[in-house]
């Protein structure tokens, strides 16, 4: 529980705005609003987190999903300028909003049904330094296949993308 | 009543911030069945990480915990993963425009029987 009132009064303050552009990202006519509402919603999320006091993980999500994942969201419907820029729909719509709202009152429901074993700790002081001895004692193997993940992905993504050679095309 | 908590809005518990979670986590769920376009789609899986990240800081604040990092440490590697499968997925947009002129879902079906 926290019970300092700025802290409550700004997770509110966060949690209504980030709501808010998360619904403007469905509701938006033009896909490049969507994104901008998006990266905005990111900004709130880093927000929240910095309130439930994750700060290395509020600084990551500012840099690779506000900054990196923004950027190249907005790169890609750049580069796709002949597609369909409205924000539009499938048919799936009505039964989508059925089960998101399905969804929604079952971890309603679960969140406030459940007894949590709450713990009476006090707020991390600053994380950077045990999620570094984290990453590197019980996670160092997860945190060295993310690294060949990562890699993977990047050459993965180059080799999607590049346009083919003329000669090569030829063949 | 142990059901709700006590509704004062002048403190925080975790139910509230998993009600938040769960809230974007719909939101993203909705915006990635429904829209047509696929980068419309890349959004709203990762409004779906990052609802899931919410409640996983949120658990790493609130329950009680030999190792209460732990969540944080998730959480870095959902968002790792996250940047790898949008520039994965943003590659094949990309790819596909190139081939069909468009990124509508229901536009592409080379492999429909």
């Amino acid at each position: 529980m926290i019970d300092d009132a700025g802290i409550v009064v700004a997770f509110w303050i966060l949690s209504a705005t980030t709501v808010i552009c998360a619904l403007m990202v469905a509701a938006a006519r033009n896909l490049i609003h969507a994104v901008l509402f998006l990266a905005l919603t990111f900004v709130g999320v880093a927000g929240i987190y910095i309130v439930l006091s994750a700060d290395f993980v509020a600084v990551v999500q500012v840099l690779i999903y506000a900054g990196a994942v923004g950027v190249l969201m907005t790169f890609a419907i750049m580069l796709t300028p002949g597609a369909d820029r409205l924000n539009s729909s499938t048919v799936f719509q009505a039964p989508a909003l059925v089960l998101s709202a399905l969804v929604l009152a079952v971890i309603v429901f679960v969140a406030l049904d459940t007894e949590w074993a709450i713990s009476d700790r006090q707020a991390f002081s600053a994380t950077a330094r045990s999620l570094g001895e984290a990453f590197l004692k019980p996670y160092i193997v997860p945190f060295e296949v993310a690294s060949v993940l990562l890699a993977a992905a990047m050459i993965g993504a180059i080799v999607l993308s590049r346009e083919e050679p003329e000669d090569e095309r030829a063949a | 009543m142990s059901v709700l908590p006590d509704v004062v809005l002048m403190t925080l518990e975790l139910e509230q911030v998993l009600i938040v979670g769960g809230i974007l986590f719909a939101i993203g769920l909705y915006v990635a069945l429904s829209k047509r376009n696929a980068i419309g789609i890349l959004m709203g899986v990762e409004l779906m990480l990052n609802a899931v990240n919410v409640t996983l800081l949120a658990f790493a604040r609130f329950i009680e915990s030999p190792r209460p990092i732990d969540g944080h440490v998730f959480a870095t590697f959902v968002i790792t993963i996250a940047a790898a499968e949008a520039a994965v997925a943003l590659a094949l947009a990309v790819a596909v425009y190139r081939h069909r002129e468009t990124v509508n879902i229901d536009e592409i079906d080379v492999l429909r029987w």
